[in-house]
């Protein structure tokens, strides 16, 4: 068994403090992320709870937790589908060649051309915030890039003998995808998902801050940037603690995406 | 049983003309007779093959005739052609590596064409599978039949590959350079193996192989292909001993010296 990169556990570790906390904050919380307390409003960290509170003395901690399960629930739904949808387009791609995956790869293209904020909100105009428009707009931008992957990994298998063999024995192109090839690209599909669904964070964030994620007064750490902003001088915490939970969990996802690179494909692993 | 017609294959190339593979190559094979095909890297061996089976890329085009049993396989449709590949014509592959799939247990991918073109229930078709493995003498096939491709050797995987093959009993097998990624001594089991097929089954057997020692050893008949087209095609007996062309003295000439003495010892 080769050595588990030092990548992976770190990565692996900051994943679980961010999904533990998330689920987590469906139980308990240190206090109601939504209820306020005027009297506590804008202290510090240590002055009213662990990480402060907030403009209306909501405790800021409580709030990040609760977050955690928004952005993670946005973010891992969104990257489901949209790697469902991408890994199924470019096996399907890979098997048709010829005009078909020209097609299907020039779509995935225009799709990959468009910036996906803007994408985004052209949706959320079209059917109002929410963590649905969110899930939607996100999901719709990680179709082709798993597409692509998941393209060039089939083609890399369909060159291979074993797949003539099962066409010998009389298989047909969809039973060939689903039965050889997918479990041949399985590992470069997983990979990309952990490190894309540090993307899916970091853009369901964005989304939230441009007023376009969950509605208030449901948590969600873009909203508590956008609207710390006015207090940065004053009261510094506020943009910290949902600043650096991005990062962390954003960090935590793309180590453990690289971790599981390395475990997986051996050349990467001599290189480092 | 079989016979080839002037068979031309084209390789469409984008911004490049498109290459001529196969440049009218014809051969026949009775029915339990085994036909060797020699030629260097590049001689349209391989190409041969595939087209017998209709597995050419999408970018190539052949012409000509492939007859089995009076039927032409050229002009067979897809699903057609799928009745043939498997049931009438078996084929073995060169790398036992890339033949078998690293993510699926071996004994599934003997009984996969029993499953799918026979409908035999699991069951059935992993004692069927099981059959077939100690047909190819693998040792504890019951043990091994649910082992990952990775934990056998490389002889034990090319068996598994002949198992595949002879799963749907079909009456013609080809064998694309099966020992030629293989240890010398291996490579004598293998060929012991394909060699009892013939005699005991009735097979008719295609061997594919750069190497005049494999092909020696178990054709009746041989072709010898240079750059797509046919050199000379005779018994092996006679190709061997006096070979006809100045090609296929080369290979000959190209031969391990102690391999060459054995094919001198042969001739005594």
């Amino acid at each position: 068994m080769r050595r588990v990169p030092a990548t992976l556990w770190i990565g692996a570790a900051l994943s679980l403090l961010f999904v533990g906390a998330a689920l987590l904050s469906r139980v308990w919380t240190p206090a109601d992320p939504t209820g306020m307390n005027i009297a506590a409003r804008l202290k510090g960290p240590g002055e009213a709870g662990l990480l402060g509170a907030d403009q209306i003395g909501r405790d800021v901690l409580s709030i990040v937790m609760a977050g955690a399960w928004t952005s993670l629930g946005i973010a891992l739904t969104a990257t489901a589908i949209g790697g469902a949808v991408g890994t199924a387009t470019g096996m399907a791609a890979a098997a048709g060649r010829g005009g078909f995956e020209r097609a299907v790869m020039a779509a995935n293209g225009v799709l990959f051309a468009f910036p996906p904020i803007l994408s985004a909100i052209l949706l959320g105009a079209l059917l109002g915030p929410g963590a649905g428009t969110a899930i939607l707009a996100i999901g719709l931008f990680m179709v082709p890039v798993f597409a692509r992957i998941a393209r060039g990994a089939a083609l890399q298998v369909w060159s291979r003998d074993f797949i003539k063999a099962a066409r010998m024995a009389g298989k047909g192109p969809v039973r060939i995808s689903i039965e050889h090839v997918l479990p041949n690209i399985s590992a470069q599909i997983i990979v990309q998902f952990a490190i894309q669904t540090g993307l899916a964070i970091l853009a369901e964030a964005g989304l939230s801050f441009l007023g376009m994620g969950v509605a208030p007064p449901n948590p969600s750490w873009g909203r508590m940037l956008s609207e710390a902003q006015t207090y940065l001088s004053s009261a510094p915490h506020l943009v910290l603690a949902p600043g650096l939970a991005i990062a962390g969990a954003v960090l935590g996802l793309n180590l453990l995406g690289d971790g599981l690179r390395d475990l997986t494909d051996p050349r990467r692993g001599q290189a480092a | 049983m079989l016979a080839v017609e002037s068979l031309r294959v084209t390789f469409r190339r984008d911004r490049a003309p498109p290459v001529e593979v196969l440049r009218g190559v014809s051969l026949t094979l009775e029915r339990g007779a085994t036909l060797g095909i020699v030629g260097e890297s590049g001689s349209g061996k391989s190409v041969l093959a595939l087209s017998v089976i209709g597995l050419l890329p999408r970018n190539a085009r052949a012409e000509g005739r492939v007859l089995l049993d009076g039927t032409d396989l050229l002009t067979l449709s897809e699903r057609g052609m799928r009745d043939v590949r498997g049931r009438r014509i078996g084929m073995i592959f060169q790398e036992p590596m890339t033949a078998l799939n690293p993510a699926m247990r071996v004994g599934v991918q003997i009984a996969e064409g029993l499953r799918v073109r026979r409908g035999l229930s699991r069951g059935n078709a992993r004692t069927e599978a099981l059959r077939l493995l100690d047909r190819v003498q693998i040792p504890q096939a019951g043990r091994r039949i649910d082992s990952y491709p990775h934990e056998m050797s490389g002889g034990e995987r090319q068996r598994v590959g002949i198992a595949i093959a002879l799963a749907l009993e079909p009456d013609l097998l080809i064998a694309d350079e099966p020992t030629t990624a293989l240890d010398v001594t291996v490579q004598a089991g293998i060929l012991d193996i394909l060699g009892d097929l013939v005699a005991d089954l009735g097979l008719s057997l295609i061997l594919i192989s750069h190497d005049l020692g494999v092909i020696a050893r178990l054709a009746d008949r041989t072709l010898v292909m240079h750059r797509g087209a046919e050199i000379e095609q005779d018994a092996t007996e006679r190709v061997l001993r006096r070979p006809g062309h100045d090609y296929t003295r080369t290979l000959i000439d190209a031969m391990p010296r102690r391999a060459r003495a054995t094919l001198e010892a042969g001739r005594a």
